[in-house]
């Protein structure tokens, strides 16, 4: 039964949306490490393998090539599977069939076969973890024709954005922001989804944009509020869509504001805030006041979690960045 | 413990019963058989003449594995699915697949080529050993259908996937392997050991043989003579029922011989003699089946006439076919990507077509 309006964390948001899904919808099921029994390690698929019996939500064997592959199949005899990749670290045995199968079957078949297969992996830092299970590998899905990526930041998001992406024909990558998968926030179960493929004005500006993804969307908000209170109007676009990116918005703005900083968890080089930035020089030029600027993580692994506060961009960091662009 | 593979034809055309592996020979086509691997090998001759044309880029010959693939085919049921490697042209033949779609692949006018669903004969696949998990997967769907172990033969369905000795080394294979035992899934293994992968010799891969392997995963491992017929029609037919009956998975080794090099680009002088091919060449499947075949009165000069008159028109198909293969448009790779054009693909593409049509 639908509620108007709760407020519930991320994690929650998800595991309704995916009960949704798999109530509208008998081909929908779920597959991955631990996700029935113990309800997933996040908690995301608590209490479903329960309500939709084991066949529908399967605890596999230990393998994410298996996961993936056998997803594919599935997809093949008619099935909707949304997989669960239990770490962002842990993708990497997957991407053979990520790349090579998932991303190409409908191109390779011209269009005779379709894939929509669901692939869910919580990412990104700041947890206190240890190697691997802090990475943000959203540029190696991004730059991979076929594969459409996404990452919502709030509630509201990931409750309609799992719904959308379960119901795309296309194979879709769902990053989720692991730190944030408890940050609560309200959530309208009614209200008509924005579309997969668009980016979020989440605080509208004049002076600067500022565009992020993922758990740092919330820290982009608090800058925002400080740069107000310093007499700075920042406009905070959440991309929502890796792939493809939403490049009239983030034009339209930058030709009002003048001024582009991104951010993001993702080492530097070749990362997202490189193709952002590539797109909005070529689109707004001439409306450029100053350099972009981009706040990322350094080129280098995933840090020991006692370093990751100070190598994460946070706060200070995309303070800092503001501060850089308006020195031009 | 797995030891000589199974036969039944015996090399001078007479027949052997095997207590593990029963068929009723005196219900089978037998000319039907010999007309499938016959024809088969013209595919094949055919496309190895075209890639000496310049007509196709790259051809991977199935000379000599013709009986392990059409054993395998015919034991398939419409409703079973097939998950190919890249060399099952005989089972493509056998599923109805029309052999001139299987060549656009190699000359370059498509990735696919076929609709898999037209004939339950999944596209080539070319990542090694990736295919078994998708034929994983879709065993997987047949079992949520409640398509396994009802008892009708209009219900009951399975899934059989091709792969080569090398395949096996491949982590996913494996993988595979450990999903089917453990969810007892319908789907039937089969690899034709060519004993080649490339220029790796199966010693490279595996100091057991293939159908040992199972074993260790947990499931039932068949080694059968890879050039005998019959003897791949019995194991794919019994392994088949045992999976569409709901009792799991099984690993069929079809032992036989890679006659030709890997692909029409690879060199095999530098590894191999010449000598062990000519041993297999006195094991060929066709000529075996044919001692059977006329030594039972299966097999006439009319018949032979037929067939081979069959040939010819076949080849000449594949010619005038394969030259009237239609290059992609410029906009299909675009078009082709997503389920649905995405804006920022559709202006690429618009960019790319006005590149193409100025350079007219």
């Amino acid at each position: 039964m639908n509620q108007a309006m709760t407020k519930m964390p991320i994690a929650h948001a998800l595991n309704l949306g995916l009960r949704h899904a798999m109530e509208a919808d008998s081909k929908v099921m779920l597959l991955g490490e631990d996700i029935g029994q113990l309800g997933g390690v996040f908690r995301v698929t608590d209490g479903l393998q329960k309500a939709f019996g084991p066949e529908r939500v399967v605890d596999s064997p230990l393998g994410e090539a298996g996961i993936v592959g056998g997803a594919i199949g599935l997809a093949m005899a008619g099935y909707r599977p949304v997989c669960e990749i239990q770490f962002d670290g842990f993708v990497f045995p997957a991407m053979n069939q990520i790349i090579t199968q998932l991303a190409k079957y409908h191109h390779r078949s011209e269009g005779t076969i379709t894939v929509p297969v669901v692939i869910r992996i919580p990412v990104g830092g700041g947890i206190g973890a240890i190697e691997h299970h802090s990475e943000s590998p959203e540029a190696y899905f991004a730059h991979t024709a076929g594969l459409k990526v996404v990452c919502p930041s709030s509630a509201q998001q990931a409750y309609d954005m799992i719904g959308l992406a379960i119901r795309s024909q296309d194979p879709v990558i769902f990053l989720e922001p692991k730190r944030s998968y408890w940050a609560k926030s309200n959530v309208d179960l009614n209200r008509t989804p924005q579309a997969l493929d668009k980016a979020e004005i989440v605080r509208k500006g004049d002076d600067l944009t500022l565009v992020t993804y993922g758990a740092l969307v919330p820290v982009a908000l608090k800058a925002a509020e400080i740069c107000h209170e310093e007499g700075r109007s920042i406009e905070v676009i959440d991309l929502r869509s890796l792939s493809p990116i939403d490049d009239a918005t983030l034009i339209q703005s930058v030709e009002r504001t003048g001024r582009l900083l991104v951010a993001h968890e993702a080492q530097r080089t070749a990362g997202l805030g490189a193709e952002v930035a590539s797109r909005v020089q070529e689109g707004a030029f001439h409306s450029l006041l100053a350099p972009i600027i981009r706040v990322t993580g350094y080129d280098t692994p995933y840090p020991p979690s006692r370093l990751e506060e100070d190598w994460l961009p946070g706060l200070d960091r995309i303070l800092d960045g503001v501060d850089r662009s308006f020195a031009y | 413990m797995i030891a000589e593979p199974i036969t039944l034809i015996k090399q001078d055309g007479s027949i052997r019963s095997d207590e593990a592996l029963k068929l009723d020979v005196g219900n089978i086509d037998g000319a039907g058989l010999f007309r499938d691997m016959v024809m088969a090998r013209r595919v094949d001759t055919e496309a190895i003449a075209l890639q000496r044309q310049g007509e196709l880029g790259l051809w991977p010959s199935l000379l000599g594995q013709e009986a392990a693939q059409v054993g395998a085919a015919r034991a398939l049921q419409p409703r079973d699915v097939a998950f190919p490697t890249y060399r099952e042209h005989a089972v493509a033949w056998c599923r109805g697949v029309d052999p001139v779609d299987l060549l656009g692949l190699f000359r370059g006018t498509t990735l696919g080529g076929w609709d898999p669903t037209a004939n339950n004969f999944n596209l080539y696949t070319l990542v090694i050993g990736a295919q078994t998990l998708h034929a994983v997967g879709y065993a997987m769907g047949i079992v949520r259908d409640g398509d396994v172990g009802t008892g009708d033969p209009d219900r009951d369905r399975a899934v059989m996937v091709f792969l080569g000795d090398g395949a096996l080394s491949e982590g996913e294979t494996n993988e595979a392997f450990v999903w089917a035992a453990a969810q007892n899934l319908p789907v039937v293994f089969f690899c034709q050991n060519n004993q080649w992968a490339i220029s790796a010799p199966y010693s490279v891969q595996s100091r057991v043989s293939v159908a040992q392997r199972a074993e260790g995963f947990g499931f039932r491992g068949v080694r059968v003579d890879g050039n005998d017929v019959f003897a791949c029609l019995a194991a794919s037919k019994q392994a088949l029922d045992i999976a569409r009956s709901g009792n799991g998975p099984t690993l069929i080794e079809a032992l036989t011989y890679r006659r030709n090099p890997h692909t029409t680009s690879d060199d095999d002088g530098r590894y191999r003699s010449g000598a062990e091919n000519d041993e297999w060449a006195a094991l060929d499947p066709i000529d075996r089946f044919r001692r059977y075949l006329e030594s039972t009165g299966q097999l006439d000069d009319a018949l032979l006439a037929q067939i081979a008159e069959e040939e010819n028109l076949l080849a000449e198909r594949l010619r005038s076919g394969c030259r009237s293969l239609p290059n992609p448009s410029a906009e299909s790779p675009f078009r082709n990507t997503y389920a649905e054009l995405p804006a920022e693909l559709d202006q690429q593409m618009t960019e790319h077509i006005a590149f193409v049509e100025a350079g007219e």
